[in-house]
């Protein structure tokens, strides 16, 4: 199975009906998207596949032949939302921050704070109650 | 001292780590030759086993049943009644029975294990339970000398319910032979809690245990006690296996076994005067503690010592008890007891205003503490007690008295609650743990030691901050050691609020000791002729603490914290659903040492507050929980919280390092009684939480 | 395949998958992954019908202009089905086949007598919403079977749509309603019977004249609400007859 992750060609040898969530971690060694439910229902195991936020705990391994996968170790530690969450203080314990980084990136620029709730509201946080996190996010 | 990092939000000493995805927690790491292990449990909530089947292949597999205990098979705590793993008799559902590790987790999942059981009656209301664990009585005045003066009695009987932590990081170890002993890395808050545990389980099989923290996803009480037990399970498996054994909870395990919060029934007969006054309370608390003593006994303690609210009122009898059912034990979780006290004071509070047709917050104004004034263990309250100002701040800030009148006759509603947390442990508890920290010289710098774990509040960054300025040394310079307990002492557990006014205010000292020895010589040169100094400091109990334990009378806590939540609410007419609007805390937390981390811990715990109030119900089926998935135990999304305006009050407590208060549970005590307080402006009488919409419904369609 | 081989479980979005094989409620087995089948993904007008093949996804269906003009309460459903990781690889399709009594957009579906259309290896056959569902989580598709697309005729009249849930996001549904208020009015709920239903005694009664009290006393008749693990059969009645009563006055004309 064919991939482009984070920008580099990749080939994966997992089962196909392996959760794409163990193929990043285990097989590729990214430790950064995390397990909080196993049901799609935190969003801690948030990724882009094609520039669109899923849910890698939900997706077998067969689905991803072909597209590109951006996981948080794919922004590096320059990106302006790491810098913003830094910041801010946008993480306490940090489990959900890779996931709720990964779908801000999909809001754009200036998003506006009902669109930012609205779009991560699949991303669960214990430690925030958000209002930090809509601080990072809206700083210019 | 001049304050250069206290008092400024430094960046996290962890804040890139955790914004980038590197920070490493216990499932992100491997130790070569490990085994995954799993935990067997019972699936009853009473009896006796009387078969154990395993149908599997065994070949590859390490099992562990309670006789490769090589110590006593318990977890210790407070009373060591608790078993690591089940001999016999079974007295709850999911409690530990045998344990298997495979180095594949398709091996290790696919394993069957049969068990038969003899099953007994389950005793699953607490309120039908004859054993209890704990009991507590605090009195003051003449109770019936009170009720006889009374213009009105107000009495009602409030219930809260089980909460589920939902730490977003399950509960994970591993367990690592090493030398002889063992090491467990893991998602712990209270590392030496686990050292002791482990060498009362271990006995002579190990020469020695380490046990290290890994970045810790969560916490809030709820990897307290309980990875104790986690640790021990892995460790015996790692023993007897050779290797290194993980073992991480999935989420709905850790739901099902793991701690909770305790569900309470708070009684209230109260007697007031015309004016208002408060002029007795008599409260009784019971709290269902589960089949284990585990930390019943304090959570009843902070719980029954809050339950009079922050209130003055002569003449208090507390009864409390803790008690014993077939369920799986509950546990530490932020705020210990006083939330689910505080929510009955607090609604009980309201109705008494409607009793008298006053305005709540004029209740609550009459009969907050006051400086000089005793609270119902008989302690005489300091400067530092802020009551009245967070009320006044919060209505101020809320606009409440213009809503209450302007919401009259609409879908919404506007509450509120008052409320206090005490710092630290109480009465003689921080004098029992003789807390020990450190400060050690380093050729960039300094190094804090200390057993104080980060779980997301801030530990490192507010420790290394109160460090730097005594030290006069910039927040850059200091580090924070791991919590390793072959590094750093035991500074006792990260719990109760005590991690920056108790153990903060050691460091300080031990920092300002070693600033002297320093004197002129810069640290780095100092550290080039003496080697890495350090000065290790212990708990000193201030010389006017006095605390009666069998009387349950004095100064209970050092210090409180003081806070008053105004809450607003729609009410949608056609589902009962509740739409919180705003909500506004105000917070005296003494000093912010770090203004966006204290004003961070206030967010979260709000929003927990939100959470217990409005959405968290744990079913509880044949003495388990039932919905243990995140899709049917559900705390708040973005689109559950309303907006929430912090205001953060600095009356300090000379105590406290920078005069420091306690934080981290105060939030936890207020959101609920003000949304339900919202509730009741709307006309709908609840007295108990979860407020879901289908309670809602039957309080609209009862009111006349 | 699904021809040919016994048991083979086609796998669209996968986002009940392996919720479904952790929690026992679905068998290992051999799955087909359709994933990649893109003219299963388009949305298309042809002539007065919409047609939204079996795989657009609830993000698809969000942006489509079309589903926006023709079937607004669709994109709302699709709003409201999860958060923005499960819009983007849930499908309609999926949602169909998965058969819950608690798919969000089941009623619209219902509300608007669309039509199923089904593939085999030999043939193409539409099956009329209607009678789709046989039972609780059963449907004529037959084994063999792909649902391929789903296609909705013109609506004629005010669409409505209302999810009760339990949370204000991600949340399963415990009483969900589509209704259409047009020459005759359409009414179809989720959550209050084994299977998505229509109410066509009540239908009847709102088109004959009847006032929208005796209209929800006839609702009540129609439905089998239930207590689980979500609500209460008592609550879902209620909602059922308040969103009911909210349904006729947000439609009134003028």
């Amino acid at each position: 199975m064919r991939i482009t992750l984070n920008g580099a060609p990749r080939e994966l040898t997992c089962h196909p009906a392996a959760r794409l969530l163990d193929v990043l971690r285990e097989e590729c060694g990214l430790t950064g998207t995390k397990e909080g439910c196993g049901e799609g229902e935190c969003g801690a195991c948030t990724v882009l596949i094609d520039g669109a936020a899923v849910c890698s705990c939900l997706i077998p391994a067969a689905q991803v032949s072909g597209a590109s996968i951006t996981t948080i170790e794919g922004l590096g530690d320059d990106h302006p939302l790491a810098r913003a969450f830094m910041d801010e203080v946008g993480a306490q314990c940090g489990i959900c921050t890779p996931g709720m980084i990964l779908t801000a990136v999909t809001l754009g620029p200036r998003p506006s704070l009902p669109r930012i709730r609205t779009a991560l509201a699949g991303n669960l946080c214990r430690c925030t109650g958000y209002e930090a996190i809509y601080r990072a996010i809206r700083k210019p | 001292m001049a304050l250069k990092a206290v008092g400024t939000s430094v960046p996290r000493k962890d804040g890139l780590g955790k914004a980038t995805g590197a920070a490493r927690y216990a499932d992100d790491l491997t130790f070569p030759g490990m085994l995954h292990g799993r935990t067997i449990r019972s699936t009853i909530p009473c009896g006796t086993i009387s078969a154990i089947r395993r149908d599997f292949d065994p070949a590859g597999f390490t099992v562990v049943d309670w006789r490769d205990i090589p110590g006593r098979n318990v977890v210790a705590l407070l009373t060591d009644d608790q078993p690591c793993l089940v001999e016999r008799e079974v007295r709850h559902q999911a409690e530990p029975v045998l344990l298997l590790a495979h180095e594949s987790r398709e091996a290790l999942l696919g394993a069957a294990v049969h068990i038969e059981y003899l099953p007994g009656t389950p005793l699953l209301d607490p309120e039908r339970s004859s054993r209890s664990f704990k009991d507590i009585l605090i009195e003051k005045g003449n109770l019936e000398a009170g009720f006889a003066k009374a213009y009105r009695v107000v009495e009602g009987s409030y219930r809260t319910g089980h909460q589920e932590h939902v730490y977003i990081e399950p509960n994970g170890v591993i367990a690592v032979p090493e030398d002889g002993g063992i090491a467990v890395h893991g998602s712990i808050q209270c590392p030496y809690y686990v050292h002791k545990a482990l060498v009362t389980l271990l006995g002579d099989a190990v020469t020695h245990v380490r046990v290290v923290q890994t970045e810790t996803g969560g916490g809030f009480g709820g990897k307290e006690e309980y990875p104790s037990m986690l640790a021990g399970h892995a460790a015996l498996l790692a023993l007897k296996a050779r290797r290194p054994v993980k073992i991480v909870y999935d989420r709905v395990e850790d739901m099902e076994a793991t701690t909770k919060r305790h569900p309470a029934i708070v009684r209230h007969r109260t007697a007031v005067g015309r004016d208002g006054r408060l002029l007795a309370m008599e409260i009784e608390v019971i709290l269902d503690a589960g089949a284990y003593v585990t930390l019943s006994p304090v959570v009843l303690s902070r719980g029954a010592i809050h339950s009079a609210g922050p209130y003055r009122c002569p003449n208090t009898r507390i009864s409390a008890r803790a008690m014993f059912t077939n369920t799986p034990p509950n546990g530490a979780f932020r705020g210990f007891g006083a939330p689910q006290t505080e929510f009955a004071v607090e609604v009980h509070m309201d109705r008494i205003a409607e009793a008298l047709a006053m305005d709540p917050a004029r209740l609550r104004d009459r009969n907050a503490l006051r400086p000089g004034d005793t609270t119902a263990t008989g302690q005489v309250l300091g400067q530092d007690c802020s009551a009245r100002q967070v009320l006044r701040a919060a209505l101020r800030k809320s606009g409440y008295r213009r809503k209450r009148k302007a919401f009259a006759g609409t879908n919404r509603g506007i509450g509120l609650s008052l409320y206090y947390h005490g710092s630290g442990f109480t009465g003689s508890g921080e004098l029992k743990l003789g807390s020990r920290a450190s400060v050690e010289l380093t050729a960039t710098g300094v190094r804090i030691l200390t057993s104080s774990t980060e779980i997301g509040q801030g530990t490192r960054t507010m420790h290394a901050q109160i460090v730097a300025d005594a030290l006069e040394m910039p927040y850059e310079q200091v580090e924070v050691a791991q919590p390793d307990t072959g590094v750093v002492p035991d500074s006792g557990p990260t719990v109760a609020s005590r991690t920056c006014m108790v153990v903060g205010g050691i460091l300080e000292r031990a920092a300002l000791e070693l600033k002297e020895r320093l004197g002129d010589a810069a640290p780095e040169e100092y550290f080039r002729r003496h080697g890495p100094v350090r000065v290790t400091k212990e708990y000193q109990q201030p010389d006017w603490i006095r605390w009666d334990e069998v009387a349950y009378r004095g100064d209970a806590y050092a210090t409180y914290g003081w806070g008053c939540d105004v809450a607003e609410v729609e009410l949608d007419r056609d589902t009962w659903e509740v739409r919180p609007r705003r909500l506004t805390v105000v917070a005296d937390v003494g000093k912010a040492i770090h203004p966006a981390l204290a004003t961070g811990q206030i967010e979260g715990g709000t929003a927990q507050g939100v959470g217990y109030a409005l959405l968290e119900q744990v079913t509880m089926r044949d003495g388990v929980m039932a919905n243990a998935q995140l899709t049917n135990y559900l705390i708040p999304t973005t689109l559950d919280m309303p907006q929430v305006d912090v205001v953060l009050v600095e009356n300090p407590y000379p105590g406290g390092p920078s005069g420091a208060k306690g934080l981290g549970e105060l939030p936890m005590d207020g959101p609920a009684p003000a949304l339900v307080n919202a509730l009741r402006h709307l006309g709908l009488d609840l007295r108990s939480i979860p407020a879901l919409p289908e309670a809602i419904m039957e309080a609209a369609c009862a009111s006349p | 395949m699904l021809r040919d081989e016994e048991g083979v479980v086609p796998l669209a979005g996968a986002t009940d998958l392996y919720v479904g094989l952790n929690f026992g409620t679905l068998e290992p087995r051999r799955f087909v992954n359709l994933w990649g089948l893109g003219p299963l993904r388009r949305i298309a007008v042809r002539g007065d019908i919409l047609s939204i093949g079996a795989l657009a996804t609830y993000t698809a269906m969000i942006r489509s202009r079309q589903v926006q003009r023709r079937l607004p309460m669709l994109a709302q459903a699709a709003r409201e089905v999860g958060g923005v990781q499960i819009q983007n690889r849930g499908t309609l399709g999926g949602n169909i086949a998965n058969a819950s009594p608690a798919g969000d957009t089941l009623p619209v579906l219902a509300a608007v007598d669309a039509t199923v259309v089904l593939r085999s290896a030999s043939e193409e056959r539409r099956v009329p919403f209607a009678g789709f569902y046989t039972g609780y989580r059963e449907s004529r598709r037959q084994p063999d079977e792909l649902i391929t697309a789903v296609e909705v005729g013109p609506v004629e009249g005010t669409q409505w749509f209302r999810k009760v849930g339990t949370r204000a996001a991600q949340a399963i549904s415990k009483v969900v309603m589509a209704a259409v208020r047009g020459p005759a009015p359409r009414i179809a709920l989720g959550s209050v019977a084994p299977t998505v239903i229509r109410l066509p005694r009540t239908e009847r009664a709102l088109g004959d004249g009847a006032g929208i009290e005796a209209a929800a006393a006839i609702a009540e008749s129609e439905i089998q609400p239930i207590d689980d693990v979500r609500s209460t059969a008592g609550y879902r009645r209620r909602v059922v007859a308040n969103l009911l009563r909210r349904f006729w006055s947000d439609t009134a004309p003028g």
